[in-house]
């Protein structure tokens, strides 16, 4: 299983972050992976805390692992509120990063995150997406975002596939694709690091 | 075909390529994607099923009991309460010998409310005299739905081809699947020799069966179950020459030289194997059993794969309130019973994994060496614990 990339998602329903989980399946499946997305079903409801997660193998037959992810190489963070009430750093590795949707720098948010030692990243994905969507959907950018800092796969790869995707999803709205396309450049562009 | 999917789309996509004649269906979460998915395929004209949107999962039965009598190939799928609301019809299907396919999303019923997953629902009908195969992960779910019509069919039995609710039903997950014409031509066209609508052949079903026929009538179907069990190797057996993909009535996971083994059912399996995989590279011999018809009971099976283990877990995602372990645990047991004392293996009932409380890796190994220890003393200290109950000190943590 060592070949395996976990990844954990915290977001609050409605904003997309199980969608984000998915849409990270299904590229990384594009790119010749074996994939699993899944989010955690509970009592959901509109601004509630959600958890989803994914694992991402080199081929071989994946993992055969049924599990919620405890020690997750990754951990994306969609909605920055939750760092307030959520461990969102729990179990994380410490060569690993977690990636926060925040205006702040990532040496101010570590200061939020109770010790945690790894790679901290930060990225504004409500002001992108107002930008390039005119809608606060913070999801495509901190897609992109867990591609670029996680690197389960190729850059150029995600993107050409992910212009497909779009491409074929939203064929009589040519400025919808657009529009996502910049999201996601911008995204991996102004990501922070610290 | 290289394809990722949900369980649930992975359902109704082998559903669209069998286009079966009636589907009859009442949503309840977590099956409910699957009438959902389906429901397109059909606005879409991709099959020519008739779809029977009905106020109950009682009526969902009684269409499927209704069209599969008149001699149609009828679904549905359901889930918990559902499954529990379609009680006294199961029985009617059953004894009436209607080969109708269902899709269970297992989760737990309600008491208190829980909407995630657990066997309680299919372990509940387990006597109602369906056959029942359950899968570890989507592309499980996927095969075990295509080979269930010439399994039904064949044996005149009702089926529930079962898979874990939310775990593999909303995980997405890779899968490979068959082109349609091989779906078509391995399912085959529906041929009963008897139904409501041979004219030639005037027919009730469903009547009195009064004593002097009830008995009967009962018998007939507990030899159908017995007999199915060869069909179910049959039909595997056609099914692997398509798809290159085995299935038997158990799957053994480095059972060869394992001297604990866990025997369990659905999604933990893989991750008691992940556990069993990790713990051979320490040179501990684990082994898993999974369960994947529990409907007629792989009793032979298990017999001969226990043979020798020293110490084994049979855990049960139902609480079979039996005071001593739930219903996989008494009848693996009752089919070791006859193993001469030596090769018979110290035995536990563990439940866990109640309304979706989560099984890991490092769970599966607290279990493992929980056997080892149990193997050490040579006597089961508990014979009937729970898994990760907060509080619990004869229980399992991990």
């Amino acid at each position: 299983m060592g070949n395996t990339v976990e990844i954990r998602w915290h977001g609050r329903g409605g904003q997309g972050a199980k969608t984000a989980c998915l849409l990270l399946a299904d590229a990384a499946f594009n790119s010749g992976k074996q994939v699993q997305g899944f989010p955690e079903y509970g009592p959901e409801r509109m601004g509630a805390p959600i958890t989803a997660y994914n694992r991402i193998s080199e081929g071989g037959s994946g993992s055969s692992v049924h599990s919620n992810i405890y020690n997750p190489d990754f951990v994306v963070v969609v909605d920055e509120t939750l760092l307030k009430s959520v461990d969102v750093t729990a179990g994380l590795s410490e060569n690993g990063a977690i990636i926060v949707n925040s205006r702040k720098s990532p040496q101010e948010v570590r200061r939020q995150l109770r010790g945690y030692k790894g790679k901290v990243c930060t990225v504004d994905a409500g002001s992108i997406s107002q930008e390039t969507l005119g809608r606060n959907i913070p999801n495509t950018p901190m897609l992109a975002a867990a591609v670029e800092v996680s690197h389960v796969i190729d850059k150029d790869r995600f993107l050409a596939d992910m212009e497909g995707s779009l491409r074929h999803k939203f064929a009589s709205k040519p400025q919808v694709v657009e529009g996502n396309m910049r999201a996601l450049r911008m995204s991996m562009k102004q990501l922070k690091v610290g | 075909m290289r394809d990722r999917m949900s369980g649930n789309e992975a359902v109704a996509f082998a559903m669209k390529q069998i286009d079966p004649d009636v589907m009859g269906a009442f949503p309840i979460t977590p099956s409910t994607e699957i009438p959902q998915y389906f429901s397109k395929y059909i606005a879409d004209g991709e099959v020519h099923t008739e779809f029977v949107a009905v106020e109950s999962e009682h009526s969902a039965m009684s269409t499927c009991i209704g069209a599969s009598a008149a001699g149609a190939r009828a679904i549905t799928a359901t889930s918990s309460a559902g499954l529990a609301y379609m009680w006294e019809l199961l029985y009617v299907a059953a004894s009436s010998r209607l080969p109708i396919v269902m899709a269970v999303v297992n989760r737990a019923l309600t008491g208190p409310i829980n909407i995630n997953n657990d066997h309680s629902d299919s372990m509940g009908c387990r006597d109602s005299g369906w056959i029942q195969i359950y899968a570890e992960n989507n592309q499980e779910v996927y095969d075990n739905y295509i080979q269930a019509m010439p399994v039904a069919e064949h044996c005149r039995l009702p089926i529930m081809i079962c898979q874990d609710g939310f775990i593999t039903s909303h995980a997405v997950e890779n899968i490979e699947l068959l082109e349609d014409e091989q779906v078509r031509s391995f399912v085959g066209e529906y041929d009963p020799e008897h139904y409501l609508l041979k004219k030639d052949e005037p027919l009730a079903v469903g009547p009195y069966g009064i004593s002097p026929y009830y008995m009967e009538i009962k018998k007939g179907q507990a030899e159908a179950m017995k007999e199915s069990r060869t069909r179910i190797y049959e039909v595997a057996e056609a099914f692997a020459k398509i798809s290159g993909r085995s299935y038997g009535m158990i799957e053994e996971y480095m059972m060869d030289d394992a001297d604990f083994a866990v025997v369990l059912i659905g999604s933990s399996a893989g991750t008691a194997k992940a556990a069993a995989h990790g713990l051979r590279e320490a040179g501990i011999k684990a082994g898993v059993i999974k369960v994947r018809v529990f409907r007629p009971f792989p009793w032979e099976e298990l017999r001969k794969a226990l043979r020798g283990v020293k110490a084994v877990a049979v855990m049960d995602k139902s609480e079979g309130f039996s005071g001593w372990g739930g219903p996989l645990f008494a009848e693996t047991r009752a089919a070791l019973y006859d193993l001469e004392e030596s090769a018979r293996p110290l035995l536990q009932s563990l439940v866990y994994g109640l309304g979706g409380r989560d099984v890991t890796v490092s769970t599966f190994e607290a279990i493992y060496e929980d056997l080892a220890r149990t193997a050490e003393a040579g006597t089961v200290e508990h014979i009937y614990r729970h898994v990760g109950v907060r509080g619990d000190e004869e229980g399992i943590q991990g």
